[in-house]
């Protein structure tokens, strides 16, 4: 009677999974999809760290099984009951240490790929870097081409097999920048600019977006980032160059303002440190505060 | 004019128009009005407030946090509903059921309110009510402070609820951000609620944690070395010393924030020389050692829970004491994998995710430790045993999960999504929820007389269990989809809809456990005859608390007891010692004071009219404060005795079992 119901619950949670995976087995996992080098290292962590803990975790699961049935008081024939062992230098000596051990080898795995893999550290290629200058506004991100001297809004297109120099501030709540299948997030930090790095090694439409909540926009804050071909990606820039709109301390003061969902916009010509000036401004100097002073 | 100086910033538009916000303020209106209905026409008010209003016995003070607590876990469970909902509906085309604001003001609510005054709350409504009784003590140190302490936490409370009705709450998170937080971006007065509650129930817990620090420290039984102090009394004393240290740190940082939106000041906004960054800084120097004053706790009690109902000795009682200790420690180096994601060097990301990655290792002993005190146990699967199982599960996998964060390459790509949440989760549900919960079934007896109802409680588990698999398995996969958190709105083509459907799902499992919970009291309150605790001992369990009878009387120990063992009630039992007429003497215990309702009513006030700008209030409720302070603290006749012939008396009415 007992076991019926045992293998009833048994079959049950096993028609559940395999329910779930056959629900799953067709959705976009963005993290395991990863399409650039940081993203690729970054999702082998994951898998390397969860497979180190299985170490700990099924004999903790074997045990707390078997003990929970063997030592059940309903067995009290069989198994054996010392009411006043509570000590063994030996067995606790084990358990102190093998998790240790583990631990230890996480540690030094963790020193090194978090080394290795810091969104500041440039990619290694032979290939010119791309810069970007990234702008997390009140509700859209703003793109800003330094080099290229365009700019772009909630959609960013970049070549592939290219290094990518991201530079990032907010010019008001705190966001969080990420592509996650190009690479990990970083914050978006007003009056301070924050560097992320990344390589995609295939073409495709990835989804960014902001993972901070910044206020009533928040979840609006989506953006498609486009990696295409070199050649692709410098025609997209040639005939962003032709377009009329001009970003300008006035046009970015209009943008700044807070609005929700914006569709993909291009500037074909970008005033000169116009992303220098957005982190200067909250920089917070001395000057500024004396400013503010006087406005209240 | 004159209305504006005399109200600051309340008008009438301040009360909530829409059907759901609304109802939240009704809900908190009618109780407001129902409960003195009730009282006045059961002519209970004479009842509640000398049994329990300015009552300074620590066991009533105690159940007073739980009932706090209670109501406050109904509330939370509320705007989780609310937001599994929202999620589950709004994609595409539909919007769902609350705006953006909205969303966001019940995502901070929930999260604050589950911390400060669910976590918070059972816990030190679990310590005060069991800890004295089991290091044999009559009281707490300072049992005036402890009702303080309980009215700031319940004064913080009424004043987080109040927010329903007038005003708004913060939309910022529930750890408040800046420069989202700041005046700029916020504002409304919902931050200043969030400051506020939580400064006035902050200071309460501080005041809490110097008061049990003290009383483990200086009150226990003769005998009682700190090495023979039961787990549960090692893992409080954990607890409160971490209480003590990263408090202060929260009360600063809330102060600066309201600096900064009350008078202008400048310490996170982004302009003026600000730096939100040291906010966050200094919100998790607090908020990591905060998680871990709510689980050891928990672990405490699961020791108790594991040896009682294994019936034999905790396995490797010192190397759970030194796990503690090292947790204790560890838990201020951690701080930074909360934002990994800030940019700070690899230096230092490296270094925090290791320190974090070690606190495993304690952990993980004590793991080991329970699974090994149940060996050659003898294993009885009542309720607490349950709640003790699935919280192996689930911290067990939870903590996989936190180590996988603690890898900061891998936590950039975690951090702030849905796997996130679910893990916290795991965490705060599988480890301290179930372990108060656990706890609580635990000690039911001793604290109201009677058992819970078994049957109920099962159904209750299976429930919390399964309901909690539902809710957050999803959320882990949504995680790995690129899902962030706090979302009221997602893209159609994403495919999370499914997911977000199963976790509201889950979300209706969890409340059907409460509803057995509930259930679950009213029936054992009910039935209470047929299960009544005779023995004062219902588990055959193994310390001090208890050996006197359930409920205990109002002194606790009518003999204060002298220990020899770390499980003194069971090696007292093993020695079949009895007492043999024991000589009763003269018991001295604290008189009722209505002084910390006073005190806190004043600090409530004084919050409230901080967060309008009613001016003139401010200083006048802040010297009702300081007044109310020293006229307490210059009364000298705070005690009263009740003398041997009546201890006698109470003593001989005790109901007897087979025990002592």
């Amino acid at each position: 009677m007992k076991y019926k119901k045992l293998i009833f619950i048994a079959l049950a949670v096993a028609a559940l999974v395999a329910l779930s995976i056959w629900y799953l087995h067709d959705k976009p996992f963005a993290l395991f999809e990863s399409r650039g080098v940081i993203a690729h290292e970054e999702r082998k962590l994951m898998v390397f760290t969860l497979a180190l803990s299985l170490v700990v975790v099924i004999p903790v699961f074997a045990l707390l099984i078997g003990i929970v049935w063997r030592y059940r008081d309903t067995n009290q024939k069989k198994a054996r009951y010392d009411p006043t062992w509570d000590h063994n230098r030996m067995a606790e000596t084990i358990w102190w240490l093998i998790p240790t051990a583990i631990i230890t080898v996480l540690a030094i795995v963790t020193w090194q790929s978090t080394h290795q893999l810091d969104p500041y550290r440039p990619i290694a290629s032979t290939v010119k870097p791309v810069k970007v200058q990234v702008v997390a506004l009140d509700w859209k991100w703003l793109f800003i081409y330094p080099d290229e001297r365009i700019a772009t809004v909630n959609f960013v297109q970049l070549p592939v097999n290219t290094p990518v120099d991201f530079e990032i501030t907010s010019a008001g709540p705190m966001n969080s920048f990420w592509i996650p299948q190009l690479a990990g997030q970083i914050y978006a930090m007003s009056g301070m600019s924050s560097q992320l790095h990344v390589m995609a090694d295939q073409t495709g439409d990835y989804r960014g977006s902001s993972a901070n909540l910044s206020g009533k926009g928040f979840a609006g804050m989506t953006f498609i980032t486009r990696v295409s071909s070199t050649s692709e990606y410098y025609d997209w820039v040639q005939s962003a160059k032709t377009i009329e709109s001009e970003l300008n301390q006035g046009s970015y003061d209009a943008l700044a303002l807070p609005s929700q969902n914006n569709p993909e916009t291009l500037y074909g010509y970008v005033e000169q440190n116009l992303y220098d000036t957005i982190v200067m401004k909250d920089m917070g100097s001395t000057h500024t505060t004396h400013q503010h002073g006087a406005d209240e | 004019m004159l209305l504006a100086n005399v109200l600051g910033k309340l008008n009438a538009d301040q009360f909530p128009h829409d059907p759901i916000a609304a109802g939240g303020a009704l809900t908190v209106v009618g109780a407001m009005i129902v409960i003195p209905v009730l009282l006045t026409y059961f002519k209970r008010w004479g009842w509640l407030w000398n049994n329990w209003l300015t009552s300074l016995d620590h066991k009533k003070i105690g159940i007073m946090y739980l009932l706090v607590s209670g109501i406050m876990l109904l509330r939370g469970v509320a705007d989780a509903l609310m937001m599994r909902t929202q999620q589950a509906v709004s994609t595409g085309a539909n919007s769902g059921i609350l705006d953006a604001e909205h969303f966001q003001q019940v995502f901070s609510a929930h999260g604050s309110i589950m911390i400060f005054f669910v976590g918070m709350g059972f816990m030190f409504g679990i310590i005060n009510v069991i800890l004295p009784q089991q290091i044999g003590s009559r009281d707490v140190a300072f049992p005036f402070l402890n009702s303080v302490s309980f009215w700031l936490f319940a004064a913080g409370a009424i004043l987080m609820n109040v927010s329903l009705v007038v005003g708004e709450f913060s939309s910022a998170g529930w750890l408040a951000y800046p420069p989202l937080s700041e005046l700029k971006f916020s504002p409304g007065v919902g931050v200043d609620y969030w400051i506020w509650s939580l400064q006035i129930a902050g200071v309460g817990s501080l005041l809490s944690g110097i008061n049990f620090f003290t009383t483990i420290i200086k009150m226990r039984a003769a005998g009682m070395t700190l090495m023979k102090m039961p787990m549960f009394a090692w893992s409080v004393l954990g607890s409160m010393a971490l209480v003590i240290t990263a408090f202060p740190i929260l009360t600063v940082t809330l102060a600066l924030l309201a600096l900064d939106r009350s008078l202008g000041m400048h310490f996170f906004t982004t302009d003026g020389g600000g730096n939100a960054m040291m906010y966050i800084n200094l919100i998790w120097a607090w908020g990591h050692p905060e998680v871990y004053i709510l689980i050891l706790p928990a672990f405490g009690i699961f020791s108790e829970i594991v040896a009682t109902f294994s019936r034999k000795r905790l396995f490797g009682y010192t190397s759970m004491v030194w796990a503690i200790g090292a947790i204790v420690f560890l838990s201020f180096t951690v701080w930074l994998h909360h934002f990994f994601t800030m940019g700070a060097g690899a230096d230092v990301n490296s270094f925090f995710g290791i320190m974090t990655m070690v606190i495993s290792i304690p952990t993980g002993v004590k793991i080991f430790n329970w699974l090994f005190t149940m060996y050659r146990g003898r294993i009885r699967l009542a309720t607490p045993m349950l709640w003790f199982l699935g919280f192996v599960v689930t911290f067990t996998i939870g903590g996989v999960f936190g180590v996988l964060l603690s890898v900061p390459p891998a936590d950039f790509q975690l951090h702030n999504s849905l796997f996130l949440v679910a893990h916290f989760h795991t965490m705060i549900i599988g480890g301290v929820l179930f372990g108060y919960f656990a706890g609580l079934t635990y000690w039911f007896p001793k604290i109201f007389g009677f058992k819970l109802n078994e049957r109920l409680g099962k159904y209750a588990f299976w429930f919390w269990l399964s309901g909690f698999v539902l809710a957050f398995v999803p959320l882990y996969i949504l995680g790995l989809m690129g899902a962030t958190r706090r979302l009221n709105h997602y893209d159609a083509s994403l495919g999370w809809q499914g997911l977000f459907i199963v976790a509201a799902v889950g979300v209706v499992l969890v409340c059907i456990g409460i509803f057995f919970q509930v259930l679950q009291l009213v029936v054992s309150f009910l039935l209470r005859k047929n299960h009544t605790d005779m023995t004062g001992d219902p588990w055959n369990a193994r310390t001090l608390e208890w050996s006197t009878a359930s409920p205990s009387p109002v002194y606790n120990f009518a003999v204060l007891p002298t220990v020899r063992d770390r499980d003194e009630f069971w090696e007292m039992k093993q020695r079949k010692e009895s007492l043999k007429q024991p000589k009763y003497e003269a018991i001295e215990l604290p008189k009722n004071s209505p002084f910390g309702l006073y005190i806190a009513i004043a600090a409530g006030v004084f919050g409230f009219a901080v967060i309008w700008q009613i001016v003139w209030l401010i200083p006048i409720a802040l010297l009702a404060v300081i007044a109310l302070i020293i006229v307490r603290s210059s009364d000298t006749d705070t005690e009263y005795r009740i003398s041997a012939a009546q201890v006698a008396a109470i003593e001989a009415a005790r109901p007897r079992g087979q025990v002592v």
